[in-house]
Parts: C-alpha cells; structure tokens; sequence
C-alpha cells in the first residue's frame, strides 16, 4: 500500500525526460554495438566527435540558462557575444597587439611555453567578454526591468545585429586565427583522428558546469536563484536585483564567449579562425537550449550532449547510406531532435512549467 | 524609532491608497496595525521597505523616517542594512531553495561570517523544526513550518524592527498562538515589532499599543485595553455584538462601520 503510494508520488517532471531518455539509450546501444563490431575506430571517433560537438553546445545553452533564469529574457546576441569573444582572442593572440591599439600585447613577450602564454590570453579574453556582458546590461538591460519581456527580447535581438556588424565591418571579420595550440591535431586511434579540441571541449564544459553547480550554492548564487523564483521578495531580503542581473549577464557573456572559442575548431568548424559563420554558433546551439529547458542547468547539459550526438550520428551514418539527404542535413537534426522533445515535454526536459514562453 | 507621518501613496499614477496614514514604532514595542481587507496594510509595508516600485507605486506626500533619518527614498537593500526586515504577506519562501538556502538569502546584507553564525543560531533556537528539515526543499514545509522558515529569514538580517504582515493568515489556531508566543520572544530580545493582521484579538492580546486603519488612514488608536474595549473593534474585529452574540463584521462592514468612524 505504501509502495503504490509512493509510486504515485513521483513527480511525472522527473518521469519523462527518464522515459525518452531509456528509449533513446536503448535505440542508440543496439545501433551502437553494430557499429562497433563493423569499424570500432570509425564509431569511437564519431562519438568523441559529438561529445565535443555537444559539450560546445552545452557551454552556449549554459550562457542562456544564466540570463534566462536570473532575467527572465532570452539573449538573443549570445551569439555576437560568442564571436565577439573569439574575435578579442584572435587580436590579442594572433596581432599580437593590445585591441584597438599599437601597443603590442605584453603577455606575448613573457616567454614560457606558447600554450602558457595563449592561456593567458584567453583569460584576457574572456574578462573582456565579462566587461561587454556589463556594458550591456547596464545600458541596454537595466533600463527595461519591469518592462515587457518581449520587448527586452527584441532588444537582445537589436544587439545581436549591431555586434554582428560591428564585428563584420568595423573589425573585418575576414579569418582571424585564435592561436589554438593544438591546432587541428589529435591522436590517433586506429587509422581514425581524434581531434585534441573534441577533448578540450569536454573537459572545459565539464570544468564550466562544476563551476556553475557550485556557484548557485554560494551566497550570490543563491541571491540569484531567489531573484530568478520571486524578485520582490528577494528584494526584500535586501538583495539587489541589479548587481544579480549584471553577474548574471558577465557569466552568461563569458560562457558565450568560451563557446565561440570552441565555435571555430573541430568539429563545428575547420579553420580555427573567427568568420562570419562563428556567430551562428548560438543559433545552432539554440535547440539544445529549448531541448534541456530554458531555465535549468542540468537541461542544457543534456540538451547540448543529446543535440551534439543527433546531429553528428547522423551525420557519420546516415549521409553514405541515404542518397536523397543533401549534405546540410545534419544542420537540421537538431531542430528534429528540439520538435521531438518539445512534444513529450513542451517546457523541454528540465524546464518549470510556469515559465512564459517568448 | 520608525515614524510615518502622514503618508500618502498613488498606484499607477491615479489610485489613491494612502491617505495620510500616521504610524509610530517606539522602540523596543509591539505595534499592532489592524485593518479590513483592502485597508491599505500592505501598500503601509511597501512604503516603508522601499517595494512600492515594483507595483508602480509612489510616496506622494509625508515621509517615513527611521530613527531621524527620512528613508523613504531608500533602496529596498539599503532599508535592510539600516535595521528594518519584513515578513511578506503570504510567507513568500524561496519554494525551489532550501531551508538553509532561504535562510542564506535573508542574510544576504550580512557580509560578517561570525554575525551570520550567530543570527543562523538564533534562529535555529527559536525554531527547532526548521533544524532537522535544514536540507529540505522549502516548497515541502507545511504552511505553519513555513511561516517559522519566513520570519527565520527576516531575523537572519538582525533588524532592529520586524514587520510582520498579516503572519496567521490562512493558520489553524494552535499555529496562530505558537506565532504569537514566538513574536513576543522575538520582541524580549530587543526587535520592535510592526505587527499587521485582521486578527485584532491575536494582535492585541501581545501589542503595547494599536492603530486600526481604513481607507488609508487611522480612525482610531491606543492601548489595547482601550481599542479592546471598543465596540466598534469588538464588532468588527473580533467578531463580537454587544450582547455576546457572534457575527461576522463582513455582514455589517457596508453600512454601520462608515456611519461611526466617517461621521
Ligand atoms: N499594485 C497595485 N496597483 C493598484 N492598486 C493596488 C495595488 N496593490 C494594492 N492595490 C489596491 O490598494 C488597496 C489596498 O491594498 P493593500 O495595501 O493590499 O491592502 P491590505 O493589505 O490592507 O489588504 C486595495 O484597494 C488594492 O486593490
Ligand atoms: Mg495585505
């Protein structure tokens, strides 16, 4: 009697994406174990391949759940912010000088080892993305508190299109190199390549999320998730909604700006440079967001992973084999994956029900 | 010592919800402020913990001032640093945090880890409840354990003055005399207390004076013996005829209260 009770207990939020998770696991082992058998080098390639495909769009969908949750306002310019980021890099690492300037950048006169010195460099980097995520909300964000969601959307939007063409023009996007260290290189296993940014994806996501888990059990990130639950009696508590809303948008910027790094190396991109496809990162990232649930970690984690391997599966097995699908198909996987899951669970895996949807 | 004095507050620009309200807290007491519903309790609150924006509500005229010092232009946080912490009307916990994370909230102005240990003890102390459910989400608590989780909250900042608004609301009645016992604990260890609830009995059996409020403003105020002693407050409050018989103020709100205290 108890039992039957506490089965009904369980909070269907928790049953489903469980469910569509079993099922997919399942679908994917079965599958997986024949091509395993048939070419093993071939299928650990491509699963570490989505991993870091994944991981890529997990850093960018944990940029929106950032601004989301605390601000209610889903950041269009995530995006322009990424490239922006990758951009910052590519001055300082590859022009060697400090932005905007002729002064050349010290950090790469320090000596040391060159991964030593680019690491530096994308700390740099990505303070200046942290820097931008603050102009903005000051400038752009704080005004529009207590106004119209959708019109702070629309604004996010406008941003979106201003640093893209900034970006474009002003600083001649052509291709920057980023300086990435490992280059397209790997390690090999068999005759297959398995690509060093696949790995530095991973652990970069990983390292990211630990970082945010931890955050909102600080005293900040509390204050963030109370403000994100009910602002005014947050504000009562004393904390400020402002300072929340500006963290909030510097992580969110920075993480944007990680992912951009990552938007430019294998397996989204070849050329290592920032172009002008970089910034569609974020729109390519966009379902796993909607997949995991706008307002929740976890969910982007899992969107992201989930999104990465449709779309790079797909990719590896189904384009030899199916001749009518035109080589961008894969590009569409994601959004399938997003329809299918919003049908099971329309405020995506994680999301909280009452959440408006823009 | 926070008095408001004449106090008038607009929403959006046209409704008029206070209308000259006067209020004192000396310190060290318990004021209770008593008033139907839609009297204006609440917006009182607003005004005096700087929340009035966020309904796009605005001071038109008088002041509130805390301890000399005019602090009606405040931001809620700043309120909080200077010594003044609310119980919302309807708890308003952090239903998605823990207890120990709604606890942390309430100490956000805290930057002192010492102070922060000691006010978390206090707490724990006056609530033993909330001890063993320290790691529970508080979304879980029943109604009473989170009315204790929410004034826990507003004590983790240390203010010198607790409001409390209408904290019995919706509580059965050994819940509402537990609150009570615990205010007047609250109280013994130096916090005024603002105490704001329809419950006139409740209030007044702990207050060291009382205002009843209508319409935005005071019609009446003093020592609880006398407001207790009042017909109106008997009738209307405490639900009591003259002749003993039982009855609910709503019933006669419309027509007898207006004639007594508007003519
Ligand atoms: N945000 C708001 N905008 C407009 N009117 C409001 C708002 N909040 C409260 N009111 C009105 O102000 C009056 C007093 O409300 P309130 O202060 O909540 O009273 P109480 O707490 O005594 O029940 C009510 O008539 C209510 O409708
Ligand atoms: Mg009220």
């Amino acid at each position: 009697m108890a039992a039957a009770l506490r089965l009904e207990a369980v909070d269907p939020r928790r049953n489903a994406p469980l469910a569509f998770l079993t099922g997919l696991v399942g679908a994917a082992l079965v599958f997986g174990a024949v091509q395993l058998a048939n070419d093993p080098g071939l299928f650990l390639q491509t699963f570490m391949k989505s991993m870091g495909l994944g991981s890529t769009y997990a850093l960018i969908a944990l940029g929106f759940v950032l601004i989301f949750k605390a601000t209610q306002t889903v950041n269009f310019a995530q995006g322009a912010l990424a490239a922006t980021g990758a951009l910052f890099l590519s001055f300082l690492a590859t022009d060697g000088n400090i932005p905007f300037t002729s002064v050349s950048n010290p950090i790469n006169s320090l000596g040391g080892p060159g991964w030593m010195s680019w690491g530096l460099n994308v700390i740099v980097a990505l303070a200046f993305a942290a820097a931008v995520g603050l102009v903005v909300e000051r400038l752009a964000i704080r005004p529009m508190i207590g106004e119209p969601l959708f019109s702070v959307a629309v604004i996010t939007l406008g941003l979106e299109i201003m640093f893209r063409v900034f970006n474009n023009d002003a600083v001649e996007v052509e291709f920057r190199p980023l300086g990435v260290p490992w280059l397209a290189n790997g390690f090999k296993v068999g005759d297959r390549l398995i690509n060093w940014s696949f790995i530095a994806a991973m652990v970069t996501a990983a390292a990211a999320f630990v970082a945010v888990y931890f955050f909102y059990r600080s005293r900040l990130g509390i204050a963030m998730r109370a403000v994100a639950f009910d602002q005014e009696a947050a504000m009562a508590q004393g904390v400020s909604v402002g300072r929340v809303f500006a963290i909030a948008w510097a992580a969110g910027a920075v993480l944007a700006a990680v992912g951009g790094i990552f938007a430019t190396q294998p397996p989204v991109a070849q050329t290592l440079s920032v172009d002008q496809e970089t910034a569609n990162i974020a729109f390519r990232a966009l379902p796993a967001v909607i997949l995991g649930g706008l307002d929740s970690a976890s969910g982007a984690l899992l969107g992201g992973l989930i999104v990465g391997v449709a779309e790079i599966y797909a990719g590896q097995y189904a384009a030899g084999n199916v001749s009518w699908l035109g080589a961008g198909y894969p590009l569409i996987v994601p959004y399938i994956v997003m329809i299918i899951g919003l049908l099971i669970r329309p405020y995506g895996l994680f999301g909280t029900p009452e959440i408006r949807r823009v | 010592m926070l008095t408001v004095a004449n106090l008038e507050v607009v929403y959006n620009e046209v409704i008029l919800v206070l209308r000259g309200l006067s209020v004192e807290v000396p310190d060290g007491s318990i004021v209770a402020l008593l008033g139907a519903n839609g009297a204006g309790k609440t917006t009182a609150v607003r005004a005096i913990t700087g929340l009035l924006d966020v309904h796009e509500g605005d001071i038109t005229k008088g002041s509130v001032t805390w301890n000399g010092t005019d602090i009606s232009h405040y931001k809620p946080s700043r309120i909080v640093e200077a010594g003044i912490t609310q119980v919302m009307e309807g708890r308003r916990v952090f239903a998605e945090l823990t207890v120990d994370e709604n606890l942390s909230a309430g100490a956000f102005t805290v930057r002192d880890r010492k102070e922060n240990t000691e006010a978390y003890e206090r707490v724990m102390t006056l609530f033993p409840l909330l001890q063993s459910r320290r790691r529970d989400t508080a979304g879980y608590l029943s109604g009473g354990e989170q009315q204790m989780l929410a004034i826990g909250r507003a004590l983790m900042a240390a203010p010198q003055l607790l409001i409390l608004d209408e904290p019995s609301l919706g509580l059965a009645p050994m819940l509402i005399e537990q609150i009570r016992d615990i205010i007047v604990d609250i109280n013994a260890g130096g916090v005024s207390v603002l105490l704001i609830e329809q419950n006139a009995m409740m209030a007044l059996s702990i207050a060291h004076y009382g205002y009843v409020m209508e319409s935005g403003k005071v019609v009446m105020d003093g020592e609880p013996k006398k407001l207790l002693a009042d017909e109106d407050v008997q009738e209307f409050y405490l639900g009591l005829r003259a002749e003993g018989e039982r009855r609910s103020f709503r019933d006669v709100k419309h027509y007898k209260r207006r004639k007594r205290w508007l003519s």
